[in-house]
């Protein structure tokens, strides 16, 4: 179907004026401009490829994270605590990387390694420090350090703006649903076993209390730290938060790890 | 009226015209035009001199060879080499010596202990150090476990009551009223024996009551006197200065289920995460040694 032009370009005209046209690229651009299927198929391709160089590296990740010993899943106390974290929008304060930068490692410890949120789901790099960066918070304060402080930070920290998250001690949680948050981690990769499965709730418990038997969290989950957390009976969401606080950059041994240089 | 330039010839239009609105077609400022070929030209340059391309095993390295886990390795390195005979002379010294000479090395270890301070032990005492609710203050003559600057080194290094040091500074005070040792009452004449000796209002029956209690149960810590004793970490309990707070309630509440201050330690040696040095260590204790209150 032909349609009549109701306002031709003038003869000869190039649209570029009269100027005397060598035949430049632009010229030939401009048989892209004029014609819509070709500019839509165009754009797809420099999109694909666009596409291709920034996502395909995703599907080979596994060889672009290098290997470090001692990164574990998070243990399901930890996981837990880990979703208070995300719940009360910690990262929207705290970071959690440590940046290659002289002055980072200085007042933080070792920058940050990729693999140590590869089980992070989603990770908490986080992009604004209202407070410190947390990457390697694991072990810098006590256990009662973190009671008071998430209690009423100004106690400690009269300076800080940190609100006060005292009502997590007085929330206890029993980690009923914990397997169910196993499975969907492994849904997206993380490596749960079966046996982390089936002893999720108990691991659950059992972190949170020094006198349980707890041979088997620590063989699941190496290092794990096993204490009452908040000094209270019962599993608060406090326990589980500091659980998750205190592990926090103590999974590499950093006095044995070699970085790659050229990462 | 000013005169017009006269017309060379049309500007130039695109061709397209609608109800007479036609559409320019000026060319982009040349300038403009280079610096925009020039940033093409600088970004393929960029890719290839630094880090760019995602490879199959890893990302091009760049022909310049730029790392930024080099850079910052090199960076701390340069900083600790020009630091080293310093930091070396800071861990063999004697702590003492060093506070009595002053000069480069003294300066060197308050102005970095400051900053090992401000980092990592600011959290419980303040940042001016001036502590908190059952976090010390360090400006003031009162030591919990000793004041002279070896005794500061020491908790530092091995921390007060964790388990991460086997060498920690360790006492334990008895719950006494949570585990059954004193009654309630027996508990409010202490408190009130308490409030006496540290010049405090108190009821004068109660507290003779309490002496009897306080020498059999309490004494053995925290002096005859109430005195304290570095040795035990136990607290005078003569002065204003108190890590919880001296007034009736708090004194109850102490005594009926202790206190149990921690510290971690703070060596490299016993720490998961990244500890002190020797060197940072004394640096730290030098400089809180001279806030003022050091023995």
């Amino acid at each position: 179907m032909a349609t009549e032009d109701k306002n031709p370009m003038p003869k000869g005209a190039t649209g570029l004026g009269d100027r005397p046209k060598r035949k430049s690229i632009l010229d030939r651009h401009k048989i892209l401009e004029k014609n819509a299927t070709l500019l839509l198929a165009c754009s797809l391709l420099v999109v694909t490829i666009g596409g291709a160089v920034e996502i395909a590296p995703l599907f080979y990740l596994e060889n672009t994270i290098e290997e470090v010993d001692g990164v574990r899943p998070y243990s399901p106390l930890e996981l837990a605590g880990r979703d208070i974290y995300v719940r009360e929008g910690c990262y929207v304060c705290h970071s959690q990387m440590i940046r290659p930068m002289r002055d980072e490692v200085e007042r933080y410890g070792h920058y940050s390694l990729a693999a140590e949120s590869m089980y992070d789901h989603p990770f908490q790099w986080g992009s604004k420090r209202t407070g410190p960066d947390l990457a390697r918070v694991g072990g810098r304060y006590s256990d009662e350090w973190h009671v008071d402080h998430l209690a009423d930070p100004q106690l400690v920290v009269p300076e800080s703006v940190m609100p006060k998250y005292r009502f997590l001690e007085n929330r206890l949680i029993d980690g009923k649903y914990i397997e169910d948050s196993l499975l969907t981690h492994r849904a997206v990769g993380v490596p749960y076993t079966d046996e982390m499965l089936e002893n999720a709730v108990a691991d659950f418990r059992v972190q949170a209390d020094p006198f349980g038997d707890h041979d088997g969290l620590l063989e699941r989950y190496p290092n794990a730290q096993v204490r009452n957390f908040d000094g209270q009976p019962g599993i608060s969401e406090t326990d589980a938060l500091i659980a998750y606080l205190q592990m926090l950059g103590t999974l590499v041994d950093f006095s044995t790890f070699i970085p790659d240089a050229s990462r | 009226m000013a005169r017009q330039p006269e017309k060379k010839q049309d500007p130039e239009t695109t061709g397209h015209e609608w109800d007479g609105i036609e559409e320019l077609n000026n060319p982009l400022p040349r300038w403009w035009l280079w610096t925009f070929y020039a940033t093409i030209i600088w970004g393929v340059g960029y890719t290839i001199a630094y880090p760019a391309w995602p490879m199959v095993s890893g990302a091009t390295a760049g022909v310049l060879g730029f790392s930024t886990r080099a850079q910052v390795a090199e960076q701390i390195s340069e900083v600790e080499a020009r630091n080293a005979a310093l930091e070396t002379q800071l861990a063999s010294a004697d702590l003492t010596t060093i506070s009595a000479n002053g000069g480069e090395l003294y300066n060197y270890a308050v102005q970095g202990g400051a900053a090992i301070f401000r980092t990592n032990c600011s959290q419980c005492h303040g940042s001016g150090a001036a502590g908190a609710k059952g976090y010390p203050n360090l400006l003031d003559d009162a030591w919990l476990w000793g004041g002279t600057i070896e005794d500061i080194q020491y908790t530092v290094t091995h921390g007060i009551r964790n388990e991460q040091s086997p060498d920690t500074r360790w006492s334990e005070m008895p719950a006494f009223g949570a585990d059954g040792i004193l009654s309630d009452e027996e508990i409010g004449e202490v408190v009130q024996y308490v409030l006496q000796i540290s010049g405090q209002g108190h009821d004068a029956a109660l507290a003779g009551a309490g002496e009897t209690l306080f020498l059999d149960n309490c004494a053995a810590c925290h002096g005859d006197e109430g005195l304290g004793d570095v040795y035990v970490g136990a607290p005078n309990l003569t002065d204003a200065i108190w890590l919880y707070g001296g007034d009736p309630v708090t004194l109850t509440e102490t005594v009926t289920n202790a206190r149990f201050g921690v510290m971690p330690a703070w060596s490299e040696e016993y720490r998961t995460a990244a500890g002190l040095t020797e060197a940072e260590i004394n640096a730290v204790a030098t400089y809180v040694h001279q806030l003022g209150g050091g023995e």
